[in-house]
């Protein structure tokens, strides 16, 4: 026990005295915590638009007005003559045109029915969906309040409910991201790393010849790191309760029961990588291309999953972080206890026995 | 010069000889390639809906007909009209919306009189939640709208009053199909050329400086800028080569538009890859081992990738950090690969970005080549 306890403190030194590393470690999912919370938004605010009105009457500056009123857009421009549309658009500073026809106003008065044509720029399809939609909106308020005094003939109002995120906040979703990330991300690539490096640089030879068996040497290098992983697990939820408003409905014990089981799995990842890789480099682009894009962007956790081709979603199914996630969405958000996520448990549960075991065969105590 | 092609030299010698390099180089761009454009699509699709039908009229059958049919929805039938019951499933969730009829539903809609429906959704995705609650807004407007007249509504158009209608026709430009693919495949180039001209080309300075081989370097008559120049070559050759690869893969699986000229896109990377490799040269020549050097370029990489306007739009992010993104490396490559390739756009298009990415680029590299020591 004492020679194990001597290369645990060795261990803790090795990660301690490399601040640089420990900054990036803890600083890490702060700063991506308040990226996402903060900085990234999916919503539509302040695009830049340019209007074509050929028309400039009342009713077209009325909805000129209202749709700059709205916050969702800004005007860059008005534009003077077609070939201008294309300009606008290649500089890349304008995102919608619209046109008004000529002679807006007198149409609508006369015959009832005038044009207008919102042109989008879809090189982003998404945002020039939203873009289209929200300006759909904004145009048939409008329209809604010239026709006040038409009763319309059918009136169905939809009362939608927001369950478990009333305020339909993007922390719901990015908290637990972060951290089935965050854990990943530490405990995968840094023992791969910390066990090649001692490969690499010859190191290797002295820990085999020491008296400690090769699960100490193991053990030794995983401890520090499920201590620093906790206390990352630790801060991603304290931000998310204190700073974004997160709840916790389930049982906290529970939610550290579940962290701990992913933790394991992502060191034991780890572990197999290094044990099949010879330098460090390798190790790293193995556990980032192989890993760390697709556990991102599988997951669910940004995309979803169900939108995905078929082939997608069964590889979806292999990736861990996505069973993490509806563990920690379903105790964190849900309240619900283990009857709803003990099947993710036993899978979680099932890829540790098995990387462990695969490493544990595969590990060699001769060089 | 020539002791710059020496260095050259080595290095390809040093890279194709590593039997692990060269499929790492190629092979895996490709698969990301076709994952992660496959993967990475914001459209809703087979969004799970519950319904019950209190109401049990020809009216709600024919709305939930309607829902059932539409591309978006994936029915989940369920057994007995229970709200309960469907509450459980989203628990577990089986499904993500509950739509639900209330009775008399259809007896207030041929009266003419307000009827509600109400609609339950699973929230926890909040831009997932406000889309599909437009879907079903969208669905139960045409509905309406194109079946008026049957349901023989009481309350008519009063005489002597025109409607006021506007007919609001959209366009999208450079993309009529709304294919999110031809947005992200630019967008994954970038990826690939950053992290495999950065990162590799910081981690192997690192390396030699761990290994102890670059005091060999040191001792030798070659100057700091030949030796930074000499190790940055080889991997912004190795990047556009790769560039080239992914945009014929891109080509031939997905049919990305490339509008603009490949010379003009091709002058911006090399521009960008001497930026992001200075960067990370820095940052190598500032740590002691590969470990460090990693997470310092990780760390930097994710915040730059994510604030480039990768996902999300840069107009929606707060004004300091779109001020901030000036100094993102990748805001500049992922606005102007964009640009060229999907909407066609010229250099004169791109000067307001190419300009200072080029003075950028070359304050950083004399960083890099001031901040390398040839004593240690």
């Amino acid at each position: 026990m004492k020679p194990f306890l001597g290369f645990v403190r060795k261990e803790f030194y090795h990660i301690l005295r490399d601040y640089r590393t420990l900054l990036v470690l803890f600083g890490m999912p702060v700063a991506q915590m308040l990226i996402f919370g903060f900085v990234i938004s999916t919503e539509i605010r302040n695009v830049n638009i340019a209007v074509y009105d050929q028309s400039n009457d009342t009713y077209t500056r009325q909805i000129t007005d209202k749709l700059l009123s709205s916050g969702f857009f800004r005007l860059h421009q008005r534009i003077q003559s077609p070939g201008q549309i294309q300009q606008a658009f290649r500089s890349g500073k304008v995102k919608e045109v619209i046109v008004y026809e000529s002679d807006f106003a007198g149409k609508l008065l006369r015959s009832g029915l005038a044009n207008v044509q919102i042109i989008a720029d879809a090189s982003d399809a998404n945002q020039a969906h939203m873009m289209v939609g929200y300006t759909t909106e904004i145009i048939l308020s409008c329209m809604a309040s010239w026709n006040k005094n038409v009763p319309s003939p059918v009136n169905v109002q939809i009362k939608p409910r927001m369950l478990y995120n009333e305020n339909l906040s993007s922390a719901f979703m990015f908290v637990p991201g972060t951290m089935a990330m965050i854990l990943m991300l530490i405990c995968t690539l840094m023992t791969s790393i910390s066990i090649v490096r001692e490969k690499e640089t010859g190191s290797m030879e002295v820990l085999l010849a020491s008296p400690l068996r090769p699960f100490q040497i193991i053990g030794g290098k995983v401890l520090p790191y499920i201590v620093l992983s906790l206390i990352n697990a630790v801060s991603v939820i304290f931000l998310g309760v204190f700073v974004f408003g997160v709840p916790v409905h389930g049982s906290f014990f529970l939610l550290f029961v579940e962290c701990l089981l992913y933790i394991s799995l992502a060191l034991s990842v780890g572990i197999f990588i290094s044990t099949v890789t010879s330098s460090q480099q390798l190790a790293l682009f193995l556990s980032m291309l192989i890993l760390m894009l697709p556990t991102i962007l599988l997951s669910g956790f940004i995309f979803p999953v169900e939108s995905m081709p078929t082939i997608l979603q069964w590889l979806c199914h292999l990736m861990p972080p996505k069973y993490f996630i509806t563990i920690l969405k379903n105790v964190m958000l849900k309240g619900t206890g283990i009857d709803t996520v003990w099947r993710e448990t036993i899978v979680l549960l099932g890829m540790t026995i098995l990387f462990m075991s695969m490493s544990i065969k595969r590990f060699q105590i001769r060089l | 010069m020539q002791r710059i092609l020496f260095i050259i030299r080595k290095e390809f010698l040093q890279i194709f000889r590593n039997r692990f390099m060269v499929p790492i180089i190629f092979v895996v761009p490709v698969v990301q390639l076709i994952i992660l454009v496959n993967a990475a699509t914001l459209e809703m699709k087979n969004i799970r809906i519950s319904i019950v039908d209190n109401d049990n009229s020809s009216v709600s059958h024919g709305l939930s007909d309607h829902i059932v049919h539409s591309p978006f929805f994936k029915f989940v039938p369920q057994e007995g009209n229970n709200l309960n019951l469907a509450l459980r499933r989203m628990e577990k969730d089986q499904t993500d919306a509950i739509l639900v009829f209330p009775d008399r539903f259809s007896e207030s809609i041929h009266k003419g009189q307000p009827a509600d429906l109400q609609l339950l959704i699973n929230a926890i995705n909040g831009m997932k939640a406000g889309i599909t609650s437009s879907y079903v807004a969208q669905i139960i407007r045409n509905y309406f709208a194109s079946s008026a007249n049957e349901l023989n509504v009481n309350a008519s158009v009063q005489p002597g009053k025109t409607i006021h209608q506007v007919r609001i026709s959209p366009l999208f430009w450079y993309n009529p199909e709304l294919n999110y693919k031809i947005f992200m495949v630019p967008a994954i180039l970038v990826i690939l050329v950053t992290l495999t001209g950065a990162l590799l080309a910081g981690l192997n300075l690192v390396r030699e400086k761990e290994m102890g081989t670059i005091e060999q370097i040191n001792v030798t008559p070659i100057g700091k800028f030949e030796f930074l120049a000499g190790k940055l070559i080889p991997f912004l050759i190795i990047a556009l080569a790769e560039l080239a690869f992914g945009l014929v893969m891109g080509k031939i699986l997905f049919r990305i538009p490339i509008l603009g000229s490949l010379l003009l896109l091709f002058g911006v990377v090399v521009v960008y890859l001497i930026l992001v490799q200075s960067l990370s040269l820095l940052i190598s020549t500032v740590s002691n081992t590969q470990q460090q050097a990693m997470f310092l370029i990780f760390f930097f990489m994710l915040i730059f990738i994510m604030t480039s306007g990768i996902f999300t739009p840069v107009e929606s992010m707060p004004v300091i950090a779109q001020k901030l993104d000036w100094l993102n490396p990748v805001f500049y490559l992922m606005r102007m690969i964009r640009m060229i390739l999907l909407k066609g756009s010229t250099l004169k298009d791109i000067l307001p970005y190419i300009l200072p990415m080029t003075g950028y680029a070359a304050t950083m590299f004399l960083i890099a080549v001031r901040a390398y020591r040839k004593t240690t």
